[in-house]
């Protein structure tokens, strides 16, 4: 019986090193995220609508984009790995506009389109970008981590999701999957 | 039963790996005794965890959130603030043509030299300020936040 206590309390004790070693290694060596990959179908959630104002003061809504494929970034000005990631998002609008696709970018920038529209013309950004605030991050998820992305099918599911700075080519491929599966009308 | 309570370490471990915002932690400071007509210094003690880092006062680029401590409310007058000189790293998320950012990692502290007006109410009193920040890691940025500073000031 005492041998078993033993045992049991030695299971316990380096399964609880292995977890802190995790936890300490990833900390510390921060490796990439794991890959986001597409979702099956049937294991897609509807992204949730909203209403956001444009830099010029238009209502956007998620749903406006009902039957394209959707790229929908929180980010903001002062994140270093989302200044990586816009000209991959500005060359995917470039390249597949026409098939249906549409970068939109969230801002989660305090100070609102003061800061946001320089940096916008800097950059030279040639998608839609709308002001976030707290509600809509919290509508997906808890957005805390910029840049964070939802990659969103036909049907207005979300397909992907990507925390943190992720690769080009897989953002690309998982446009390229969407905009070639037709809208199913399984959207909510 | 004693056991059953260890299993579950490994799962909060793994759990607790994905991308969550730092906290800055700031020690909590001694009481400064200021005499009237006199000078006084307060020295604010922060930490960020392994693994992040914030920008300096004086960040890279402009676009970027500096550290600022912001004194607000108390009797003491603000002199002068010294923030620690950031150190220049380059992260994995910055272009090759980026210039390497001026940031603040692990311990640091931030210094402040008061005057004392001589017209002070005598007594303890609270000094209070606010620290703003904004951290990254490796992979992903998190919004600025502001911790409250708080310092108990006996002046006599």
């Amino acid at each position: 019986m005492k041998s078993a206590q033993y045992f049991f309390r030695l299971v316990a004790i380096l399964l609880a090193a292995f977890g802190a070693g995790t936890f300490v290694w990833t900390y510390v060596h921060h490796e990439a995220p794991a890959k986001a990959p597409v979702k099956a179908g049937k294991d897609r959630k509807k992204a949730p609508d909203f209403e956001l104002k444009d830099a010029n003061g238009k209502v956007v809504r998620l749903s406006d984009y009902r039957g394209k494929v959707v790229l929908l970034d929180f980010w903001a000005t002062w994140c270093g790995p989302c200044n990586i990631e816009i000209p991959w998002f500005t060359e995917f609008q470039r390249k597949y506009k026409d098939r249906g696709f549409e970068v939109l970018g969230v801002s989660m920038d305090e100070d609102g389109w003061k800061t946001i529209n320089p940096f916008v013309a800097e950059k030279q950004i040639n998608y839609r970008i709308v002001l976030g605030n707290d509600q809509t991050g919290d509508q997906y998820g808890g957005v805390e981590a910029l840049p964070t992305t939802f990659v969103i099918d036909r049907d207005g599911r979300i397909a992907s999701v990507h925390v943190g700075l992720s690769g080009k080519k897989e953002f690309e491929d998982a446009i390229q999957k969407l905009l070639d599966s037709p809208a199913t009308g399984n959207g909510a | 039963m004693r056991f059953k309570s260890c299993w579950i370490l490994p799962l909060l471990a793994t759990a607790l790996s994905a991308q969550m915002a730092p906290t800055l932690k700031v020690e909590s400071i001694p009481t400064i005794k200021a005499t009237k007509g006199s000078a006084a210094t307060v020295t604010v003690k922060a930490s960020l965890p392994a693994g992040y880092h914030a920008n300096s006062n004086k960040p890279t680029y402009s676009y970027l959130i500096p550290l600022t401590l912001k004194w607000t409310g108390g009797p003491l007058q603000t002199e002068s603030i010294t923030y620690p000189e950031g150190t220049t790293e380059r992260y994995g998320f910055q272009a090759p043509t980026d210039k390497p950012l001026s940031v603040v990692t692990g311990e640091f502290s931030i210094v402040t030299k008061f005057k004392v007006p001589s017209d002070a109410a005598s007594g303890p009193a609270a000094q209070t300020g606010t620290l703003r920040y904004q951290a990254c890691d490796n992979h992903a940025c998190y919004p600025p936040k502001t911790v409250p500073i708080n310092v108990t000031v006996s002046v006599d």
